[in-house]
């Protein structure tokens, strides 16, 4: 039961990185993004095409320390933050700000968004193929602590510890910069951020870039976790939707909650029930959240 | 010959579609319940009428399939069993989600489609896991030679959408459409008025559901195997979604015209690609189109909110 935990804890903390962006621009633009999770996959398999590069021409192959990836994927990091950024700046200037300008309600914008999410899935099996990838093939190497009879693998050590180093940063300067507290303004009412001189437009950018980061950070980590191909972030998509909805609508303390109490609660279902089931665990404990509690563990009493 | 009888399966799976797209119209279209779950009832239709009609495996087939029951009925109590199996999964789904808010529902719903999936994948004794059932019959297959049993079935299928394409406008030209309507638009206004929200919305979910059921039988006696791959939210729930923003939603004669555009696309433009892209990249090419309906559902939201004929004027008869 204490290894499910410890195996919860990393899964929940991955689900709690990957849900914050998401929060974010539900909090902040109304919008239920569901092409989050396909942004997730574009930024994985951005790190993985300068891994590839760097591969091919022949630098940075050596392993980092204990770990099982290379010195590739750590300066990769910077090229698929880079992208993922202007991804989805880009997309919210071709896609949502028309939608914005046109009124149109946030049902609309989730809508286009299933469009977008379509159009990444398809772009990224067309240049990569539906084949699994790896950034780095080899041994996993696994760390047992025999008095208490626990293993686990060492990557998990550095992806815990970069989720929560990366959550932390942004919480930091959202709390603390004038710009996170223009960002909150804008979350909480639109209009009056508006008339107090706020520039909502290039608040959003700020906003839709954070939301970039984030993704490009956990599409990678859920990289080295797992594996890559094109259907993982769609697939990862729900639980992080159902951490969001369990936090509650903006609120980046809640979904960090919503994904360690999903991760453990998904992993402790593996003990009397097939494992395949764990995305249904994830969605039966957001609904009865939602019947007792419809804003969410952290949710605003108003919206 | 072929082009032909491509166009004859090409048709059936259009009309199919067109049944799912009056379901969610009823749903989405007049009562503006986000059902995100259209694969979830989807399923259930086509299992429910699979286990009716199908005889129970005997000889060396036992042994490689588990299926709950196989009642060998008639194709017709098979759909209409898969009407009722999915309208009552349906009132389950409403009691848990409907006093939800409209996104939640939406998520909610995609959730139980998802668990839905799962459930018939994991369950081998249900209806035999991951393999599936193959082998369902075929309503009038002894009438024409195997090849052109698409023709029959395309008759068959069309009777279907007409029958209840006439019910659903029916429905909505009613009293009862115009509650539909009036809690779409407002739907405190609507509780002022005295009516029950909440058991409208169930009961616009429900029939939306029913159709969705017949739907699945109708899809699942077409391919005559069904597994639980083929009801994932891609083919499932978000096509379907495309059609009806297309042809416009809250029009009935709208989406059935956004179904065959977007199946057109669909299953046409699999056999273009694979004319004019080389051998090299010919199993990367289907995924064009999951780029092409995703631009496409874009293009629309952004551009022609409306769809291609836009809501049509409701005048009640009564």
């Amino acid at each position: 039961m204490l290894e499910l935990l410890i195996y919860g804890i990393v899964l929940g903390s991955i689900i709690g990185l990957g849900s914050v962006g998401l929060t974010l621009i539900w909090g902040i633009t109304d919008l239920f993004n569901c092409a989050h999770g396909d942004q997730i996959t574009a930024g994985a398999y951005s790190a993985l095409l300068f891994v590839t590069l760097f591969n091919k021409m022949g630098i940075l192959k050596g392993i980092v320390g204990p770990f099982s990836f290379s010195w590739g994927v750590l300066v990769a990091f910077i090229p698929a933050i880079l992208i993922s950024v202007i991804l989805a700046i880009l997309i919210d200037r071709w896609v949502y700000k028309p939608l914005r300008k046109a009124g149109a309600t946030s049902i609309t914008g989730f809508i286009a968004s299933i469009g977008v999410a379509w159009a990444l899935r398809g772009t990224i099996y067309i240049i990569w193929g539906a084949d699994f990838h790896f950034y780095n093939t080899g041994l996993r190497p696994t760390i047992i602590l025999h008095n208490i009879g626990i293993k686990f693998r060492v990557d998990e050590i550095f992806i815990v510890i970069i989720s929560w180093l990366s959550v932390a940063v942004v919480y930091l300067f959202l709390s603390k910069t004038k710009m996170g507290k223009a960002l909150r303004a804008l979350a909480d009412n639109p209009t009056l951020a508006q008339v107090s001189g706020i520039n909502t437009e290039r608040m959003l950018i700020w906003a839709w870039g954070i939301a970039g980061l984030l993704i490009a950070i956990s599409g990678v980590l859920y990289g080295i976790e797992t594996q890559l191909r094109p259907e993982m972030g769609w697939i990862f998509l729900m639980p992080l939707f159902a951490a969001v909805i369990l936090g509650g609508q903006g609120s980046i303390t809640g979904a960090l909650i919503g994904g360690l109490v999903l991760g453990i609660a998904q992993q402790m279902s593996t003990a009397f029930m097939a494992p395949s089931y764990k995305p249904a665990v994830a969605f039966i404990i957001m609904i009865l959240v939602l019947i007792v509690r419809p804003r969410g563990i952290l949710g605003r009493r108003y919206s | 010959m072929g082009l032909l009888n491509f166009f004859i399966s090409f048709a059936v799976m259009a009309t199919i579609y067109s049944i799912f797209v009056l379901g969610l119209n009823v749903q989405w279209g007049y009562t503006g319940l986000l059902n995100f779950g259209i694969a979830g009832f989807f399923a259930v239709g086509a299992y429910t009428s699979a286990l009716f009609t199908m005889h129970m495996p005997t000889g060396a087939l036992a042994n490689y399939v588990t299926q709950a029951f196989g009642l060998g009925m008639p194709f017709l109590v098979g759909v209409i069993a898969a009407a009722i199996a999915s309208g009552l999964v349906s009132i389950l789904v409403g009691a848990l989600t409907l006093r939800l808010g409209e996104g939640y529902l939406a998520i909610a719903t995609l959730g139980i489609a998802e668990s839905i999936r799962i459930f018939f994948n994991n369950e081998s004794w249900l209806a035999n896991g991951p393999q599936g059932l193959v082998g369902l019959p075929q309503p009038l297959h002894n009438l024409v030679s195997p090849q052109y049993y698409s023709y029959v079935y395309l008759v068959i299928v069309l009777i279907f959408l007409a029958v209840i394409y006439i019910a659903v406008e029916k429905g909505i030209r009613s009293p009862w459409g115009r509650v539909l309507r009036a809690i779409r638009e407002d739907e405190i206004m609507a509780n002022a008025d005295g009516k029950n929200v909440v058991f409208f919305k169930m009961q616009s979910l429900v029939v939306g559901a029913m159709i969705m059921g017949i739907g699945g039988a109708l899809y699942a006696h077409y391919s005559a195997a069904i597994q639980p791959g083929v009801f994932e939210a891609l083919f499932g729930t978000f096509i379907i979604w495309t059609m009806l923003t297309l042809g416009g939603t809250g029009n009935n004669k709208g989406g059935i015209l956004g179904a065959w555009i977007v199946w057109a696309i669909w299953s046409w433009s699999t056999y273009l690609i694979a004319k004019v892209v080389p051998a090299s990249f010919a199993t990367r090419a289907p995924f064009i189109r999951y780029v092409l309906i995703g631009v496409l559902l874009i293009v629309i939201i952004v551009r022609f909110p409306k769809g291609i004929m836009g809501e049509e004027r409701q005048v009640s008869k009564f």
